[in-house]
C-alpha cells in the first residue's frame, strides 16, 4: 500500500511543486509587502519552467496515480507543456501592463500558479471526482483575476458574470457526473469505460443524459456555442493580459478534458455523443463566423474568433478517432500562439498613456508602428487559415478527420465559414495597410512584450520548417489516448 | 425493481418521521409562546441589538462588507473543524496516509491563515 502511495508521489511531482510554489511565492509576497509583483512575477515564470522540466521525468509512459484518480500519458505531458508555455507567456505580457495601469499586486501571479494547478489536475483526471477538483481550482482563481481590476465598473462585472455562469456550468457539470455514477455505479474512467462497452449497443438512457449534461458544461468552459454568452462580455471586461490568458490556457486545458471524457470512458458509446459535438461545432463555426463581423472592439472579436476556433477544433473531436484527437492537439498548440502574437498586439494598443480597444484605432498602422502592424497581419493571415501560415495547417489537419470520418457535411460547413471568417480578418490588414493613418501608438514601456510577439510571430511564419517534429509528438499523444 | 424501491425507500422512513417531529415541534413552540406567554409590547424589543441592524427592515440594503469577510473567513475553519472529527475518530484505520492527508491540508490552511493575517482581513479598526 504504502509503495503504491510513494509511486503515486512522484507521478504528481509536477503538480504537487506548482502547488507549493505558489503557496510559497503568496508568503513572500505578502512578508515582502505591496511592492513585491514584479518579483512574484518573474519568480512564478520561472516556476512555470521548471514544473515544465518535471513533467518527462514523471511520465515514462501511461501511469496511474492514486488508484485511478490520475493518469499520466503522452497526452497530457503535450497537453501540460501547453498550459505551462500559454501561462507562462501570458505572465510575461501581464507585468509591464499591470505595472503601467496600477494594478500590480503580488496575487496576481499567485492566482496564475494555481489556476495552471488546477488545469494541470483537470488534464490528467481519470475519475469524475477528480475531474470536478481540478476545474473548480482552475475555475475559482480565474473568476478573482477577471475581476482583477477593483474600481473598473466592467471588470467587477466581467467577474461576476464569469462566476455566475460558471457555477452554473459547474452545476450542470455534477448534475451529468451524479447520473453517470447513478447508471453505471462507477466514478473512475476506466471503470466506466469497461461498463460501457458491454452497454454499447444500448446504452441507458441516464447514461446518455449525463453525457450531454457534461458535454454541456464542459461546452461552457471552452466557450463553445450554444454556451458562449459569457465570453465577449468577460473578454471585453477582463483585464488585457487577462483576457489573453483566458483565451489560452483554460481553452486549451478545457479541450484536453472534454477529450479525455469523451473518449476514454465514453469511447464506446461514440455515435451517441458524436451528434451533440457535431452540433456544438457547426454552431461555433457560424457564431463565430456570422457575430464577429459587426463588432467594434478588438477584444469581442478575438472573443468571437476564439468561439469560431473552438467550433474547428471540436470539428476533430466529432470524427471521434485517433485522427480526430491528432488533428485537435496540433490546432489547439497552433491556436496558442496564434492568440499570444494577436494578444501581444492589443497589449501595445495604447495612445497618450492610455489603452484604446476599438478596431478603428488600428488604421494605418503599417505606417506609424511597421513592425506590429507585421505581426498582427501574420496572425490575423494565419487565423483566416491563409497557407503557408500555421493557422492552416491546423484547419488542414481538423477537415482531414473529419473527410476520413465521413463528415462531408461538418467539414464543409467548417470551410464555408472560415471563408466568413476571413471577412473580418482580413480587414483588419485592409484596416493597417490601406486606410490613413490615425494617431500613433505609444512606445511599449519593456521589451519584453517585444519579444513575445516577434517570437510568437516567427513560429507561426515558420511553421512547416519545424511541423514534422511537432505533427509528429501530437501524433504520439493521441495515440496514447487510444491506448497505443 | 419495485420491491427494491421499497425496501430502499423504506430505508429512508426514520427521516420522514424525524421532519414530521421537527415541524411539529416548532409549531408547537411557536403556537405555546403565543397562547401562554405574556404579550407586552415595547419599542425597546424592535430596535436594534448587537448586530446593529433594524430588527424590521427592508432585505435589500448595504452592509459593511467586513460582515461579510468575518462570514467567510469563519465558513473555512468551520469546514476545517468538520473534516476534523471525522479524521481524528478514524486515525487508527487510515494510517500515516491519512495522518499526513489531513497534515497536508491544515499546512495549506495554515498558508491561507498567514496571509489573512498579514492582509490585516482580522483587524476590524
Amino acid at each position: 500500500m504504502n509503495q503504491e502511495f510513494a509511486a503515486s508521489f512522484v507521478l504528481v511531482l509536477p503538480e504537487t511543486f506548482l502547488a507549493v510554489a505558489a503557496m510559497a511565492l503568496l508568503m513572500l509576497g505578502v512578508f515582502r509587502g505591496e511592492g513585491s509583483a514584479r518579483l512574484v512575477s518573474w519568480l512564478a515564470i520561472a516556476a512555470l519552467a521548471v514544473t515544465a522540466l518535471f513533467l518527462p521525468l514523471a511520465a515514462p509512459g501511461q501511469a496511474a496515480a492514486f488508484g485511478g484518480l490520475f493518469v499520466t500519458d503522452a497526452f497530457a505531458v503535450f497537453m501540460k507543456i501547453l498550459i505551462l508555455l500559454g501561462t507562462a507567456l501570458a505572465l510575461v505580457m501581464s507585468i509591464d501592463f499591470n505595472d503601467r495601469e496600477q494594478i500590480a499586486q503580488f496575487e496576481y501571479p499567485v492566482l496564475f500558479l494555481f489556476a495552471a494547478v488546477g488545469m494541470m489536475v483537470m488534464i490528467s483526471a481519470s475519475d469524475l471526482i477528480s475531474l470536478y477538483i481540478g476545474l473548480e481550482l482552475q475555475s475559482l482563481s480565474l473568476y478573482v483575476v477577471a475581476a482583477f481590476r477593483r474600481d473598473a465598473v466592467k471588470s467587477t462585472e466581467a467577474g461576476l458574470k464569469y462566476f455566475v455562469l460558471g457555477a452554473l456550468s459547474s452545476g450542470m457539470l455534477l448534475y451529468g457526473a451524479s447520473l453517470i455514477y447513478g447508471f453505471s455505479g462507477a466514478t473512475g474512467f476506466a471503470d466506466i469505460a469497461e461498463i460501457m462497452i458491454g452497454q454499447a449497443g444500448d446504452p441507458p438512457l441516464g447514461v446518455i443524459f449525463g453525457i450531454v449534461f457534461m458535454v454541456a458544461a464542459l461546452a461552457f468552459k471552452v466557450s463553445a456555442a450554444p454556451f458562449h454568452m459569457w465570453t465577449p462580455d468577460v473578454y471585453e471586461g477582463a483585464p488585457t493580459p487577462v483576457t489573453a490568458f483566458f483565451s489560452i490556457a483554460p481553452k486549451i486545458a478545457a479541450t484536453a478534458l472534454l477529450v479525455r471524457v469523451l473518449i476514454d470512458p465514453f469511447g464506446p458509446l461514440v455515435n451517441q455523443w458524436q451528434q451533440v459535438v457535431i452540433a456544438v461545432a457547426i454552431a461555433s463555426m457560424l457564431i463565430g463566423a456570422f457575430a464577429a463581423i459587426n463588432q467594434t472592439n478588438i477584444k469581442r472579436l478575438m472573443a468571437y474568433s476564439s468561439i469560431g476556433h473552438i467550433g474547428y477544433a471540436l470539428v476533430g473531436l466529432a470524427a471521434g478517432d485517433e485522427t480526430g484527437v491528432h488533428g485537435v492537439l496540433i490546432y489547439m498548440a497552433i491556436y496558442l500562439f496564434m492568440n499570444v502574437a494577436a494578444f501581444g498586439v492589443i497589449l501595445c494598443m495604447r495612445q497618450q498613456g492610455r489603452m484604446v480597444e476599438r478596431i478603428a484605432d488600428l488604421s494605418g498602422l503599417s505606417v506609424t508602428r511597421p513592425g506590429i502592424a507585421a505581426a498582427l497581419a501574420i496572425a490575423m493571415f494565419s487565423m483566416a487559415g491563409i497557407p503557408p501560415l500555421a493557422g492552416f495547417f491546423g484547419k488542414f489537419y481538423v477537415f482531414q478527420a473529419a473527410i476520413a470520418a465521413g463528415l462531408y457535411t461538418l467539414a464543409v460547413i467548417g470551410v464555408l465559414t472560415s471563408v466568413v471568417a476571413a471577412f473580418y480578418y482580413l480587414r483588419i490588414v485592409k484596416l493597417m495597410y490601406f486606410d490613413e493613418p490615425v494617431e500613433a501608438f505609444d512606445r511599449p514601456a519593456g521589451r519584453t512584450l517585444g519579444i513575445v510577439i516577434t517570437g510568437s510571430s516567427l513560429l507561426i511564419l515558420l511553421f512547416v520548417v519545424y511541423m514534422a517534429p511537432v505533427v509528429g509528438w501530437a501524433g504520439i499523444a493521441a495515440a496514447a489516448l487510444f491506448g497505443g | 425493481m419495485n420491491g427494491q424501491l421499497t425496501t430502499m425507500l423504506s430505508e429512508y422512513l426514520p427521516i420522514l418521521i424525524f421532519i414530521g417531529i421537527a415541524g411539529g415541534l416548532a409549531l408547537v413552540l411557536v403556537l405555546a409562546s403565543l397562547i401562554a406567554g405574556r404579550q407586552k409590547p415595547d419599542s425597546e424589543k424592535l430596535s436594534a441589538y448587537e448586530c446593529g441592524f433594524e430588527a424590521f427592515d427592508d432585505a435589500r440594503r448595504k452592509f459593511d462588507v467586513r460582515f461579510y469577510l468575518v462570514a467567510i473567513l469563519f465558513i473555512i475553519f468551520d469546514l476545517e473543524v468538520a473534516f476534523l472529527f471525522p479524521w481524528a475518530v478514524t486515525l487508527g484505520e487510515i494510517g500515516m496516509f491519512g495522518f499526513w492527508s489531513m497534515v497536508v491540508f491544515l499546512g495549506v490552511l495554515t498558508v491561507g491563515f498567514i496571509y489573512e493575517w498579514k492582509k490585516g482581513a482580522l483587524e476590524w479598526e
